[in-house]
């Protein structure tokens, strides 16, 4: 029960052949992957995916069915104190003592995660002031709006100083302001720690992961950084463009009939706009761009659209 | 005892003075006891003995009705609100948590029994000195240990619900069984299985206690079901890996 800032240099998480039933139906199927320190692993998935269950597992507070966890070097089977020390968790719906003021809650689980008597003041202080909850130190935790409550539950789960941050779904109920103090909070600390967020908030893994994993069904469907992600969704492009000089009808179809081109619809409101969806691998900006040339048309812009995650999510997770 | 089981110790016994169920315990507790000790049914004034029998006999049942009262939240409330995975992802066992929450339980109980302390200085003065203070220790420590076996049941009728009305009737009605249905089945019964019977029966050991024969077997028995009602307590806080 010792407090040690211990700066082990392996101190990344290693998910093996995970394997976790519940009464004969698989919520993990045998996934392994890897996140090493400084890292900001975001875990995406529907719900019922076993993002939770994952989650579980590695804060041991369920054990595998199959395969193991380490957590700096330590086995959730064989050494679970020593893997829970390292950890600070934020579980779903963030659960929290109501009944109790929210200093005293944060002293609790300082004594409890074995913060020695003399700093855990200072953590206390500290932690107020990092989570912004300075103001409201006092009050009993249910007199809290649920986004302070979400602060409290981030301010317990780092009181310690974690290596390892583990937190499940800790933007939901969250105001936009909020959400974006919260990313801030977490990028900042993902600077030196293993951070693991799960969320079904896409934009939120964009800002704020390094990595991610997309797991459906118990197995990971999905790994690597959004932009890999991007590169290995299927092959459309969407491409704003706005031709004038043309009578729509004309363009239209003349940008139909483009063997790059799949599918172009007329944006209503906006003068000679159109999208034009790309068959991304045939180079239809290219084509575009020719065509204008051929047939004198003037363009005017061309915006290209990323593949956004929510597609890539969609492709991966319904079957 | 190590030190985690005594912060959540603190901790509970704070939340049972801040959730008033302490002054609740406290006053119902003074409240019947004092009444049948002082004011009726078999009291000092009509028995005219310096004995705190009476206080004990009511004791024995008053604390029987508390205790489940007390316990019923220890650890339904943290699986409803989803606490106790707060609590397990702690650098601590199931058996710190389990003694803490016991020990917050017998911590309360005993103020409650040290708030009885001027009956005893009352009685001895109007005995005249007739009280038999050995007695009187002994009939606390019966107290004490019963309590103690209550409180082990009922944190384990709370440790398998998420639901406190469930964990009180069940550590009630697991209570009834050792309280008194045990001791009439074994008191009808003759030869071994009676003994048997009575054997399990709390009354037997209270009374054995009570009467200042302290007796191994007597501090086997409340040793065996705080031990058994905990143990099974920490299996069903294991459990959570094959269930849900």
């Amino acid at each position: 029960m010792r407090f040690k800032k211990e700066q082990s240099p392996f101190m990344e998480v290693v998910i093996k052949n995970l394997t976790k039933r519940y009464k004969g139906f698989k919520a993990v199927d045998n996934i392994s992957f890897r996140i090493n320190q400084g890292e900001v692993l975001g875990f995406l998935g529907p719900n019922g995916a076993g993002k939770s269950t994952t989650m579980k597992v590695i804060t041991t507070y369920i054990t595998p069915s199959e395969g193991d966890v380490e957590v700096g070097g330590y086995s959730v089977r064989t050494h679970p104190e020593e893997v829970k020390k390292l950890i600070g968790y934020l579980p779903e719906n963030n659960p929290l003592y109501l009944d109790m003021p929210v200093m005293d809650y944060l002293e609790f689980s300082a004594r409890l995660q074995g913060v020695p008597k003399d700093k855990v003041n200072q953590r206390v202080r500290e932690m107020l002031k990092v989570c912004g909850l300075a103001g409201e130190k006092h009050k009993l935790i249910a007199e809290l709006s649920k986004g302070y409550r979400q602060r409290v539950g981030l301010a317990h789960a780092m009181i310690h100083d974690p290596q390892v941050l583990i937190l499940d779904e800790p933007t939901s109920g969250l105001d936009p302001n909020q959400i974006i103090e919260i990313r801030k909070l977490i990028k900042d600390i993902g600077k030196q720690k293993t951070v693991i967020l799960s969320t079904h908030i896409l934009p939120e893994v964009e800002a704020t992961c390094d990595r991610i994993l997309i797991i459906n069904k118990g197995k990971i469907v999905a790994d690597g950084t959004p932009e890999t992600l991007r590169k290995q969704a299927k092959g459309r492009e969407v491409i704003n463009v706005k031709i004038e000089d043309g009578s729509t009808e004309d363009v239209r179809n003349a940008l139909k009939a483009l063997p790059s081109v799949l599918d172009v619809i007329v944006i209503h409101g906006k003068e000679h706009s159109f999208e034009v969806q790309g068959d991304k691998f045939a180079a239809p900006k290219r084509d575009i761009f020719k065509m204008c040339v051929d047939k004198g048309w003037t363009l005017t812009e061309m915006v290209p659209f990323e593949t956004s995650l929510e597609d890539i999510f969609h492709d991966l997770t319904i079957n | 005892m190590n030190r985690p089981a005594l912060i959540i110790a603190k901790k509970e016994l704070r939340m049972f003075f801040d959730s008033l169920v302490a002054y609740i315990l406290l006053i119902a507790f003074l409240g019947f006891s004092g009444f049948f000790t002082w004011f009726y049914g078999s009291d000092i004034f009509l028995t005219k003995q310096a004995s705190l029998d009476s206080f004990f006999d009511t004791s024995y049942w008053t604390l029987f009705f508390f205790i489940p009262a007390l316990t019923m939240r220890s650890i339904a409330e943290e699986n409803k609100t989803g606490t106790i995975e707060l609590l397990l992802t702690k650098p601590i066992s199931n058996w710190q948590v389990l003694w803490g929450k016991f020990l917050a339980c017998l911590l309360l109980i005993l103020i409650a029994l040290l708030c009885t302390i001027p009956y005893i200085i009352t009685i001895a003065w109007l005995g005249k000195g007739n009280l038999d203070l050995g007695v009187v220790s002994n009939g606390y420590l019966g107290l004490l240990l019963m309590s103690a076996a209550y409180i082990s049941i009922g944190i384990f009728a709370s440790s398998i619900t998420g639901n406190q009305v469930v964990a009180f009737l069940i550590a009630l009605f697991t209570g009834i069984f050792f309280h008194w249905v045990f001791g009439l089945v074994g008191g009808g019964l003759t030869g071994t299985p009676g003994e048997i019977i009575n054997y399990i029966g709390m009354s037997e050991h209270f009374d054995g206690i009570k009467r200042g024969l302290i007796d191994s077997r007597d501090i086997i028995y409340f040793g065996s079901i705080i031990f058994l009602g905990l143990v099974l307590a920490e299996v069903s806080l294991a459990k959570r890996n094959t269930a849900e």
